[in-house]
Formats: structure tokens, sequence, C-alpha cells
């Protein structure tokens, strides 16, 4: 091990230094979760991009509804109880999944996937209402940044839904296997991403967009 | 997997290492911790008794906090030094995000000042 250190050291750079350490490259169930975990980053970049685009037209709203006139607090507290429960449901499914526990597995997966699906029902419900009223996208900038805003935070939710129905599958086909696992650890941090996005939407565009 | 042989390895984001009272105490905290920030945001931004100008920036402040509380019991990111690849590429992350947006709002709201209003938006801020 010394005589492997100094030889590395001396080197400098040459043929024999890999630039990985002495133990070589991270195993696949370090390095696949942290590509994810710099693709979950990339991605909150994006939503950076659409909140400041939200935050500069927020009051373009060439003469149209305004947000203390379009949100509705009550059904934003149901939403962001229904995501922020579905966050912890999922890390329960990982602590299960850890243990290679099936039945708990899968039961706190679709527990997740059903607390999504009800957040996805109110937003699909809130959007239907306002799109009803002549709020939709074409009205004012303000909408159409809000629609970007919100309906992308609601895109991801439901992609999130369809990896969730998806893992359940392979689970129940293929069992607790390493690359599954790794696939579900993805998964895990996804999910509790898109509730780390929904934290700032339902501070930025409903709460301060509703204060008297 | 051994928690010593855990503690000597890179830990990749969404993974705990310890047993399952304290993984699922961890969520647990997570949750309460999320569940009472939230409850004050909602309170905060409906209620009268708080200095009005100030309350945006209070909401702000909850959120960034919340946010601070999902990293740490849900996605599991420590100051550990296991953990610095995940904390660093977060850093750049964060960095990129309030250069965006800081950058963005400060930009747009100096342009918004000084741009001479159009009879047009003038005839519409007469209305209001």
């Amino acid at each position: 091990m010394t005589t492997e250190a100094a030889t590395i050291g001396l080197t400098h750079g040459g043929s024999e230094d890999t630039g990985l350490g002495h133990r070589g490259p991270e195993s696949k169930s370090i390095v696949v979760p942290y590509g994810f975990w710099l693709f979950v980053l990339s991605d909150m970049i994006l939503f950076s991009a659409l909140f400041a685009t939200y935050a500069t037209l927020v009051n373009a709203t060439d003469g149209g509804p305004t947000t203390n006139q379009l949100f509705d607090r009550n059904l934003v507290a149901i939403e962001t109880m229904a995501l922020l429960l579905s966050s912890f449901t999922c890390g329960l499914a990982m602590i299960a999944a850890k243990r290679k526990n099936m039945l708990w597995t899968q039961g706190w997966l679709i527990v997740t996937g059903l607390l999504g699906a009800v957040f996805l029902f109110i937003e699909l419900y809130e959007f239907a209402t306002m799109i009803g009223e002549g709020a939709g996208p074409q009205r004012s900038a303000f909408l159409s940044a809000f629609f970007t805003l919100v309906g992308c935070h609601g895109a991801h939710v439901t992609a999130g839904l369809l990896w969730i129905g998806t893992m359940m599958a392979q689970i129940w086909a293929k069992g607790f296997r390493e690359h599954i696992i790794r696939r579900l650890l993805c998964l895990s941090v996804f999910w509790h991403a898109l509730d780390i996005i929904w934290v700032a939407i339902f501070t930025i565009v409903y709460l301060i967009g509703t204060l008297p | 997997m051994t928690d010593n042989e855990d503690n000597l390895l890179d830990v990749a984001p969404g993974i705990p290492h310890s047993n399952i009272v304290s993984e699922t105490g961890a969520y647990v905290i997570g949750l309460a911790l999320a569940v009472i920030l939230t409850g004050v945001s909602f309170w905060v931004a409906s209620t009268s008794t708080l200095w009005g100008p100030g309350v945006a920036v209070g909401l702000v402040v909850l959120a960034i906090a919340q946010m601070g509380v999902h990293l740490v019991f849900f996605l599991h990111i420590t100051s550990g030094p296991d953990n610095t690849n995940n904390v660093l590429a977060l850093a750049f992350g964060v960095l990129i995000v309030f250069l965006v947006m800081i950058g963005t709002i400060w930009i747009m709201s100096h342009m918004d000042a000084n741009m001479a209003p159009d009879p047009v938006m003038m005839n519409l801020q007469m209305q209001h």
C-alpha cells in the first residue's frame, strides 16, 4: 500500500495516475444516483428560469384577472399536504425496499402514487376552472407565465407517477435486484425534489400572490 | 454491508445509513418540521398582526428553511465527508439558481422603472 501510494505520488500525473484515487472509480450504486442528483439540480436551474419569468410578468395582467382574484388558498393547502405526505411515504417505501420487504415497499409506493394523483387531480381541477372563467394561458403574459411554471411542475409529477407505476411493476417482476434498487433510489430523489420545487411554488405564486 | 463499511464509502443522495428506527424517525422529524413550517407560512400569509411589508420576506425565509428540512431529512444531504460531492454539486446549483432569479428580477425591475410609459398603459393605470 505504501509503495503503491509512493509510486503514484511520484509520477505526478504520469501514466499510472488515473486521477481516480487509490480505490479506482466508485461503484455504480454511487455513480448512478450521483449523476441523477446532478440532473435534478439542473432541473432546479430550469425551474429557476421559469420562476424568474413569472416574477417578471406577474403584474402584466393586461387588464385581466390578477393573482388575488384567481387563487384559492384552501385548495393549495390540500395540494401541499398531499405532496408532502407523498414525499414522506416515498421515504418509507425506500426504507422497506432497503430491507427487501415486498409488501411494505409496494404498499408505500402505491400510497405515494395515490397522494401524487390527488395533487395532480386538484391541480387539473384548478386549471380547468381558470380556463373555464376565461383565465387561460392566452389571456395575459402573467397567465402564460403561471401556466408554464405550475404546468411544468405538474408535468414532472405526471412523469413521476408513471415512473412509480413502472418501478412497482419492475420490483414485482424482478425483485430487489441491485439495479432495481438503484432506479428506485433515483425515483425517490426525483420525487423529493418535486416537493422542494412545490415549496417554492406555493410560497412565491400562491401565498405571496394572495397577500391582502 | 456493515455500518463501518458504510462510513468508509461515499454515499449517494437519498441513502441514509443506520437502523430502521432512526431511519423512520428521521422521516417523521422531517415531516413534522415541514408541516410546522408550512402551517406557519399559511398563518403568516393570512394574519394581519404582522408588519405588512415584511410578510413576503418572511414567507421566502420560511420556504428556504423548509427546503433545508427536505434536503436534510428526506434527501439525507449532510456535512459529513462522505457527502462532499453531493454538497458541492448542490452549492453550485444553488449559486446558479440565485444568479438567475435575483439577476433577472433585479435587471427587469430596473428596465421596467426606466421605461417611458406609453399612452395606452397610462390610460389603463388611470382606470384603476
